[in-house]
């Protein structure tokens, strides 16, 4: 503490620069701070009310305004993501819906064509069995009248060397009537 | 006091606790006069600069995405406007820039105060005396500029007893008279006190066999004056709410 003149520490500070009593309490120092004081108090409330506070609550209006625009915008987003899954969904059932029906197409034509394969085939069968039996009967008549044929002939010689004279019309009827038999 | 520790000369320990409330003038040594250019006129003066520093340099971009500095000041903006809007309602709003700006004063010079080497305004009795007799002398002529007469309705409990009523009035106008008294002792008391006890702590610091205890009590009252700083300024500016109510709606 640099040591001062007595006159010109006054009447709070003593001769070694300490306080005298509390500076606070000092009459000679208050007008100096109440002035000082004043002069900053208005600067401060100048500073504040003209460009701090405006300013700060215009960023924080601004920000609001953009928080509340982006949760709309998000809110839209949102929407649209709901849309565009149902759409997704919408499209994935009609395609299903869609390959179920050509499945059930392609299953019903195959189906007609087979059926139509099958008849054809059946008549092919039948008329294959038909011509078979037509065969088989023919084949089977053929024999009964090769069988009658050797049967008269055999009949004929056998009364020839009998001795009796063979009547044609009267073997023939005996030998048709053995036949049934 | 000072003077009493010269005389013990012997004395390891040279108190002079209040020395640093000295007011010196900033060039030369003259008198101090009502206009000299003082420590106190400086440490303000950082005062009202760290208060342009957070709240114009801080919010010059405007960003929607706060920069620290403006997230700072934003924070205590939307302090104090909540603490107004509460406590005094819609139309006390308006008065926001001034509460605004005497917390602003408070909290800065509180906090610049701690910085070791500073000067404390708001420890001396003659700014906080201002401040609480403005806040007193403007909210009084304020009520009965909004209110009129009814203002004197604050004094009046209606719902009281009738015979109360009297010495309710005479409680009431003595407690209203005795509240720039406190406003103003309150933060000067405690900010002084605090700084006392701080330059005591480092006088004992001097000592070797003393000092380590000497210093975490210095830690110790340090924080404790960290929390008072805020607090004092948060008291000043609530009560000042509480009156601004008052003013605004006398009615109990």
């Amino acid at each position: 503490m640099a040591t001062e003149t007595t006159d010109v520490a006054g009447v709070c500070v003593d001769a070694g620069g300490s306080a005298l009593g509390m500076p606070q309490l000092c009459a000679d120092w208050m007008p100096n701070q109440i002035f000082w004081l004043v002069i900053t108090l208005i600067a401060v409330y100048f500073v504040m009310s003209r460009v701090a506070l405006p300013r700060i609550s215009a960023v924080l209006a601004e920000r609001s305004g953009t928080i509340t625009n982006d949760i709309a915008a998000a809110e839209e987003l949102k929407n649209k993501a709901a849309e565009a899954e149902a759409a997704y969904d919408q499209a994935l059932l009609d395609a299903r819906a869609e390959a179920n029906k050509i499945v059930a197409e392609a299953k019903a034509e195959i189906q007609a064509e087979l059926d139509v394969e099958l008849q054809k085939a059946d008549a092919q069968i039948a008329a294959k069995t038909a011509e078979s039996e037509a065969a088989i009967a023919e084949i089977r008549e053929g024999a009964v009248k090769s069988v009658t044929e050797v049967a008269k002939a055999t009949a004929k010689e056998l009364v020839v060397a009998m001795g009796g004279t063979a009547d044609a019309k009267t073997i023939t009827a005996a030998v048709t009537a053995r036949m049934k038999g | 006091m000072a003077t009493e520790e010269y005389s013990e000369g012997g004395s390891v320990f040279q108190f002079h606790p209040l020395d640093q409330f000295i007011v010196k003038p900033l060039f030369g040594d003259g008198p101090v006069s009502w206009y000299t250019p003082t420590n106190v006129t400086l440490w303000m003066a950082i005062a009202l600069l760290a208060i342009v520093a957070v709240f114009v340099l801080g919010s010059r971009g405007r960003a929607i995405i706060p920069t620290r500095l403006q997230s700072v000041g934003e924070l205590l903006y939307g302090f104090i406007y909540k603490m107004v809007e509460d406590v005094t309602g819609k139309d006390g709003v308006k008065y926001f820039p001034y509460i605004m700006s005497l917390f602003l004063f408070i909290l800065f010079s509180n906090y610049l105060a701690l910085i070791p080497m500073s000067y404390s305004p708001t420890s001396m009795i003659a700014v906080t005396v201002i401040l609480g007799f403005g806040v007193f002398i403007a909210i009084t002529i304020l009520g009965f500029v909004k209110n009129g007469p009814a203002f004197l309705g604050l004094f009046w409990m209606s719902d009281a007893p009738a015979f109360l009523r009297p010495i309710i009035a005479i409680i009431e106008i003595i407690s209203y008279f005795v509240r720039p008294v406190s406003l103003s002792i309150r933060l000067a008391g405690n900010i002084a006190a605090g700084h006392v006890v701080l330059k005591v702590f480092a006088t004992f610091a001097a000592a070797a066999l003393i000092s380590p205890a000497a210093i975490l009590g210095i830690i110790a009252i340090y924080g404790l004056e960290i929390l008072v700083c805020g607090i004092q300024a948060y008291v000043f500016t609530i009560l000042t709410c509480v009156y601004l109510k008052d003013a605004l709606h006398p009615a109990h």
